[in-house]
């Protein structure tokens, strides 16, 4: 017993001495997903850096996987013990946060300094004027081919530039006896890139502002049928990989990487992901990836330059002390997103610093995505957790044939109506 | 949750403490037991499983992302939106197949494995071990061991069937065969831990009953027949009620191999409460199926105590 007490009393005064020292330091929490060790390498070193130069100021990094993080905000957003600074894909989630008031309203600490960041990345974490977080990347979604199996068919992936033309590569590819794209059918997100990107090409910015609106029969309207109608046309021909619905999306782009497809539709970032993710851990040199913008489609709205794809970037929680704003300032800025952009991690969002892009491939993205007038976030992000999920069911179900286009048009718009 | 009230019944079902047979304790004696040792129980009880379900049917009349406070009261909709949804009906029928399955293969093939195993013979004690060690294995582990095995490409499954010179098939990523993998995996993983209940139960019966069988002229299937099984019923209905709630239950098993696709077709109650209400941050919605489900198990429990296991 007596121990106890003794024990007890050591507590207590090591909670008074923590106190005390706490009085004196900060410590700002920083949660992140990021799986990539190359890339947590260099966070934690500017950790370091801003610690050393901010004496006082402690960086305490914590990690959770994606699926688990996305499960696992609202409640970890309403405990006292919550992290600072938060990963974001902006979007309908973002909007609910901020409804939810979880968040600190930053308008006032980045003022001046936000005029260095892409106008369209910083729109993404703005709501009525007010700004709720700083972007941090972007990426935009289009197919990675492979040049050796795309020659084998005879494939010029420079001619595709309409949706008839992609059918038509199918076919010669299939005919070759090549599988002609590999998708992560059992993650659904993978799926509903074609979907979606269908939509941005059909309709254009319009037509998806309309359909949150509520206008012209929103996402049952003829834009979103005919995107299911477009893509229904594509899965007929089959051109998937056997067993797609099994195949989670790390494992499709290993297949990738092993040269078992010549096509994949998928984010920018897949590009060197995919050397992680094959089974020799070397996959395909940059000189045997091709790349092409997702195809246009005829008679649609959309301009050719418009993109879909990721924004992402960091929120700071409700009660925060001032210096995870600073240090997120610091982070995102130029030198830092330098760094990032000099090692292909990311397409920077602050001005100058995609001088450090080296890499043709990187470029070449940056560029695309600096002439977009119109960049649609991922809609699964988007639209919000429960209406997101249901798009990405919808075009699973399309592409295993288990449900038709105007159906899952219907479901969609019945999911956006029932939860707003 | 479910899971705590099934190791309660599970507590019941064993059967309560001899009575000794002695003159009791005087009532304030008993009082005096009451009152310092219930409220510790009754405290945790209260705290770990009937708040928490009375939480959860509270959400469940709410439109709730899970953020703040709900205040969005929907009443019964909730439940009407679950009853229209295909999937959950979807998942329902998976849930009686398991229960099916695991009824009518698993618990004879454990039963039969037991009567062989149960006797005394060279490397008997090896193969129970064989036979126990998928119980012992993380349900994770055994989804993802499984992916494995049945994956089209590199699978053993594949090299089964490329041995007969076939194309093989992608048994995970069809709609018509993801349930069916799903069903094998739970069979092989569970029918050791049943098995291992029947040779307990059977090293603990009265040799004397069935030498009083054999030498009043029973063959020996008659004398399984008649006596051994018998014997063994409170076993049975014992491994009948664990084989029905843990089916009922299942879901770590489901997510590594098919996340309950492909289209819902290999969701179980629990994976669908999961895909649908936590992943979509539908609170209220995903507590409308907590209490459905809840509502299914406490029923399936009681009538089950009441019906078929009031002798114990």
């Amino acid at each position: 017993m007596t121990r106890l007490l003794g024990k007890l009393g050591l507590a207590a005064a090591a909670c008074l001495l923590w106190a005390n020292s706490a009085a004196a330091d900060t410590t700002v929490k920083w949660l992140h997903i990021e799986a990539n060790p190359a890339q947590v390498k260099i966070w934690e070193e500017v950790a370091r850096a801003y610690e050393a130069s901010h004496p006082g100021t402690k960086i305490e990094m914590q990690f959770l996987e994606n699926e688990a993080y996305k499960a696992k905000l609202p409640t970890i957003l309403q405990s006292k013990d919550r992290p600072n600074i938060i990963y974001s894909w902006a979007g309908g989630v973002l909007k609910t946060q901020i409804e939810a008031g979880v968040l600190d309203d930053i308008t006032d600490q980045v003022k001046g300094y936000s005029d260095s960041l892409t106008p369209a990345a910083l729109a993404a974490f703005t709501a009525n004027g007010r700004v709720y977080g700083l972007p941090t990347a972007l990426s935009q979604v289009g197919f990675l081919c492979n040049k050796e199996l795309m020659a084998k068919a005879k494939v010029d992936p420079a001619g595709i530039k309409s949706w008839d033309d992609l059918l038509a590569a199918v076919k010669t590819l299939k005919a070759a006896g090549v599988t002609p794209i590999v998708v992560g059918g059992a993650d659904k997100w993978p799926l509903h890139f074609y979907w979606t990107h269908l939509a941005v090409r059909v309709g254009g910015k319009p037509a998806f502002d309309a359909a949150l609106r509520g206008e012209n029969g929103g996402f049952a309207g003829e834009t979103f049928q005919k995107s299911g109608e477009l893509f229904k046309q594509l899965v007929d021909l089959q051109p998937f990989q056997n067993g797609f619905l099994g195949f989670k999306n790390p494992q499709a782009v290993g297949y990738f990487g092993d040269g078992k497809a010549a096509m994949t539709l998928a984010i920018s970032t897949v590009y060197h992901l995919q050397r992680a993710l094959a089974a020799d851990k070397v996959g395909l040199s940059e000189d045997k990836i091709c790349w092409f913008d997702f195809p246009v489609v005829a008679g649609g709205k959309g301009a050719p330059t418009d993109t879909l794809g990721g924004i992402t970037g960091w929120l700071i929680t409700k009660g925060s002390p001032k210096e995870a704003v600073d240090f997120l300032k610091y982070f995102v800025s130029r030198d830092v997103q330098t760094r990032l952009a000099a090692g292909n991690f990311i397409i920077p969002v602050v001005q100058g610093a995609d001088a450090g892009l080296n890499n043709a491939f990187m470029k070449l993205i940056a560029a695309n995505l600096a002439k977009s007038n119109y960049h649609q976030n991922f809609y699964d992000q988007s639209l919000g957790p429960s209406v997101g999920r249901v798009v990405n069911d919808v075009t699973a179900e399309i592409a295993g044939g288990s449900m038709s286009p105007q159906d899952a048009a219907k479901a969609i718009e019945a999911a956006w109506k029932q939860g707003n | 949750m479910a899971r705590r009230a099934a190791s309660v019944s599970a507590m019941d079902v064993a059967g309560e403490l001899p009575q000794v047979a002695e003159r009791g304790p005087s009532w304030d004696g008993r009082l005096t037991v009451l009152i310092l040792f219930l409220p510790p129980a009754l405290l945790l009880f209260t705290l770990f499983v009937v708040l928490p379900i009375g939480e959860a049917a509270w959400y469940s009349a709410f439109n709730w992302n899970g953020f703040g406070r709900p205040t969005n009261w929907i009443g019964f909709d909730n439940y009407r939106f679950v009853l229209e949804t295909r999937a959950f009906w979807l998942a329902l029928r998976n849930n009686g197949l398991i229960i099916a399955v695991s009824l009518a293969i698993q618990l004879p093939l454990a039963l039969t494995l037991a009567l062989m195993l149960a006797e005394r013979f060279r490397g008997a004690v090896a193969l129970r071990m064989l036979f126990f060690m998928p119980y012992i294995l993380a349900e994770i582990a055994t989804g993802l061991i499984f992916s494995f095995v049945y994956d089209g490409d590199y699978g053993l499954v594949a090299s089964i069937w490329r041995s007969f010179g076939a194309e093989p098939p992608h048994l995970l990523a069809s709609t018509d065969t993801a349930m069916l993998a799903v069903l094998i995996v739970v069979v092989w993983k569970y029918f050791g831990f049943h098995m291992m209940l029947f040779i307990a139960a059977l090293q603990g019966l009265d040799k004397s009953l069935i030498e009083a069988a054999r030498i009043d002229g029973a063959t020996r299937s008659q004398a399984l027949r008649h006596v051994v099984i018998p014997l063994l019923y409170p076993t049975i209905r014992l491994s009948v009620f664990f084989a029905i709630v843990g089916s009922l239950q299942l879901f770590d098993l489901v997510m590594p191999l098919t996340r309950g696709g492909p289209a819902d077709s290999s969701n179980t109650l629990v994976s669908f409460l999961y895909n649908n209400g936590i992943s979509r941050m539908r609170v209220g919605y995903g507590s409308a199926i907590g209490v459905i489900l809840f509502t299914i198990c406490v029923t399936f429990a009681f009538t089950y105590k009441r019906w078929f296991m009031r002798d114990e």
